[in-house]
């Protein structure tokens, strides 16, 4: 029996963008996993948490353990959320047998798609010049990528499945992966300093010739696309589901 | 109670002024790179340092009590101060003592922490900053902005134009080999005029009874040999137990804080001279309470490197005096909230929780996870703004109740669309002033897979 896999689709996904879920479900299904969605899913608690809430934290993470404890593993297309489930919930679980064992099959999508699937390439065209925004929670968190503090051998699935793809031509960025400035309430209670990251994101971007923007977390995008529309930018935003499932 | 978003919003204003701080930043944080590059065994070297310290903190009690017993045998006199007052007293207590009116300092953040400067100033004694970073924000009576490069948020024109006014140099000059030559000539009349010397400690040795003062312009050397009474100000972390212990110290310090490989002077000391006096006040103010906290235990592995303000992208943004605070930056925003949360409440939130700083720090500080948990003692204590606390708990309930939470999305999804646009964009919507708001789609993912999925 293939193994059954349980979409975690963030919030703000599900409701403001529904077709990076679309194309991430596609995706998984089109590697041949049983994917179900469990619909009374709703929000990790990362907001919260990172606002020092925490006793508005705890029923959420109670919930999402009741809800995706049965499942044989759990995949979502966000960095900063599967970060939130695997790093940030024991406080809400003492020795939590159910918690444990969920936090351990917890996967973001990319990492999944690369490391469980071992999907090293796709068959499609991507005729484009592709900014890779380092997404923070992504790649010092969840260390899917080597960050450029830590001295060692640098690495990245994702920068490697995207140059497997044909007609892909990576962005040479000045400052690799500098922060994008959103950081959830961050992003409204530091307003002018998290415009101003943001704005030299799309700036860095834009020196490089990025037609495509894309990300690990579409919460960067939605706040660097929040920018480049405002500016009248003629860069283009896309989740990296959005890219994969164009290249199936 | 000053507001960290307030006076941020104030430094980013002047946009130019903004990128040009933000570029000298990153500039330092990329030689910090490539000297880090070139040790094969930096992270390793990280994880030493972070070990050494870690036990250090766990056994500070005895190791402190060594070091007493080896200075004093090396005929250091050792005092102990618990607080700020305190240590302020006992410097001007050796002060009086040896009838000084004229002193030189060079950098110590720790005299800044304990406000030494005005507190000697009302007591008569001229005290002069011998650091030429340190001696330009002094000038201007004004705070560091920056622990290791005072005065990095003034910019060479500013720093003409306050030597014409005080130390009399052509006006409108602006070279800084013109300008670095005037405060030499003015700090050397300080250094020979000087009666004592007072220092920090950048590593104190618990083995030796020794201890170090690393500066790149020599200028604790000579502000201490000029003069026959030497007092180091010192926090009692910096201890470290071997003199072993030192290089892994060393060679982490300056790559991590300008690039370079070591500071240009290291200077030992192991007494006084014949004739001399050499004091060490030791200061607590608030470190014992945080070593016996599990969660911010490691923000005394503190080596003052400045790492973590130079990759900071919000420091790089705001400037060191939006912090409000004697350190500025990451670790400023967890050691400012221990000494007093209610007016520094607002510093752990001036972060985007990107990780860098813990990344880049020499001895392993999980800064931004310290920073989270500094926000739940925020809240805990209260000092969270209604604003956000309310948010944050009618958002928890929404999304407690999911059929309510899919409601409400439809409803937004039906009406939204068809505001105006100043019904959207005005004064209550801060995400919209630089910022479009996404746009909204016509179904939810839940809904498309109602429709397209469920039934296959």
């Amino acid at each position: 029996m293939a193994p059954k896999v349980g979409l975690f689709i963030p919030c703000y996904i599900d409701q403001l963008y529904p077709q990076v879920g679309i194309a991430t479900l596609k995706i998984l299904e089109h590697f041949g996993v049983d994917v179900e969605y469990p619909e009374s899913q709703t929000c990790c608690g990362q907001p919260m948490a990172n606002t020092g809430c925490t006793n508005e934290v705890g029923p959420l993470a109670k919930r999402f353990v009741d809800i995706f404890k049965g499942y044989d593993a759990v995949v979502c297309p966000s960095g900063s959320c599967v970060s939130m489930v695997k790093h940030h919930y024991a406080e809400y679980f003492s020795d939590n047998a159910e918690y444990e064992e969920l936090k351990a099959k917890t996967y973001e999508f990319c990492d999944y798609l690369t490391n469980i699937l071992e999907v090293k390439t796709l068959s499609g065209r991507f005729p484009h010049k592709v900014g890779l925004h380092q997404s923070c929670h992504g790649l010092r968190e969840l260390r899917l990528a080597s960050s450029s503090e830590i001295m060692g051998p640098p690495f990245g699935n994702v920068r490697e499945l995207l140059e497997s793809i044909e007609g892909v031509e990576l962005s040479q960025l000045q400052r690799p992966d500098e922060c994008c400035g959103f950081g959830g309430t961050f992003a409204v209670s530091e307003e002018a300093v998290s415009c101003m990251m943001g704005e030299d994101r799309v700036h860095d971007h834009e020196q490089a010739g990025t037609e495509v923007l894309t990300a690990l977390d579409m919460s960067c995008l939605m706040h660097l696309d929040g920018i480049i529309r405002r500016q009248k930018k003629p860069i283009r935003v896309m989740h990296i589901s959005e890219i994969l499932v164009e290249c199936l | 109670m000053p507001s960290h978003p307030k006076l941020a919003a104030e430094f980013v204003k002047n946009k130019d002024r903004a990128h040009w701080h933000d570029e000298s930043l990153w500039f330092v944080r990329s030689k910090r790179d490539k000297a880090a590059r070139q040790i094969p065994e930096w992270e390793l070297l990280r994880e030493q340092a972070s070990k050494i310290k870690m036990h250090t903190i766990s056994h500070l009690p005895d190791l402190l009590e060594e070091f007493e017993r080896n200075a004093t045998a090396r005929g250091v006199q050792v005092h102990w101060a618990r607080n700020a007052t305190e240590h302020n007293e006992i410097v001007h207590g050796l002060l009086k003592k040896h009838d000084v009116t004229r002193v030189v300092k060079s950098k110590s953040m720790l005299t800044e922490e304990c406000h030494l400067n005005p507190y000697l100033e009302r007591h008569g004694i001229e005290i002069i900053d011998t650091d030429l970073g340190e001696r330009i924000v002094q000038m201007q009576n004004m705070p560091p902005s920056h622990i290791v490069m005072p005065a990095i948020h003034m910019k060479k024109e500013e720093i003409g134009e306050l030597f014409h006014e005080q130390l009399g140099t052509e006006k409108g000059a602006t070279d800084p080999q013109y300008l670095a030559e005037a405060a030499r000539q003015h700090l050397r009349q300080k250094f020979i005029e000087a009666e004592a010397g007072i220092t920090g400690v950048n590593f104190a040795i618990a083995e030796t009874g020794g201890f170090v003062v690393c500066t790149n312009e020599g200028n604790a050397d000579l502000g201490t040999s000029l003069n026959k009474l030497h007092i180091a100000c010192m926090g009692i972390e910096k201890l470290i137990p071997r003199a072993g212990d030192l290089s892994v110290f060393l060679r982490l310090l300056a790559r991590s804080a300008t690039g370079q490989p070591i500071t240009t002077y290291s200077s030992h000391f192991h007494g006084p001279a014949p004739g001399a006096e050499m004091h060490i006040v030791l200061l607590d103010n608030g470190r014992s309470e945080i070593s016996g906290s599990d969660e911010f235990r490691r923000s005394l592995n503190c080596i003052r490197c400045a790492a973590c303000m130079n990759t900071c992208p919000v420091y790089r943004r705001s400037g060191g005096y939006s912090y409000s605070n004697t350190v500025p930056g990451p670790i400023g925003s967890i050691l400012g909230p221990a000494k007093d949360p209610k007016a520094n409440a607002t510093l752990p939130f001036a972060c985007s929780l990107c990780g860098s700083c813990t990344d880049v720090c020499p001895v392993k500080i999980d800064l931004h996870h310290q920073l989270l948990t500094w926000r739940k003692e925020i809240r805990v204590k209260g000092f969270l703004p209604v604003s956000k606390r309310i948010s944050m708990k009618m958002m928890s309930w929404l999304m407690q109740a999911p059929r309510m939470y899919r409601f409400v999305g439809k409803m937004a999804r039906s009406i939204v669309p068809y505001l105006p646009r100043f019904m959207l964009y005005n004064r209550m919507n801060d995400w919209g002033k630089q910022r479009e708001l996404p746009i909204i789609p016509k179904q939810s993912f839940r809904e498309w897979m109602k429709q397209n999925h469920d039934d296959k």
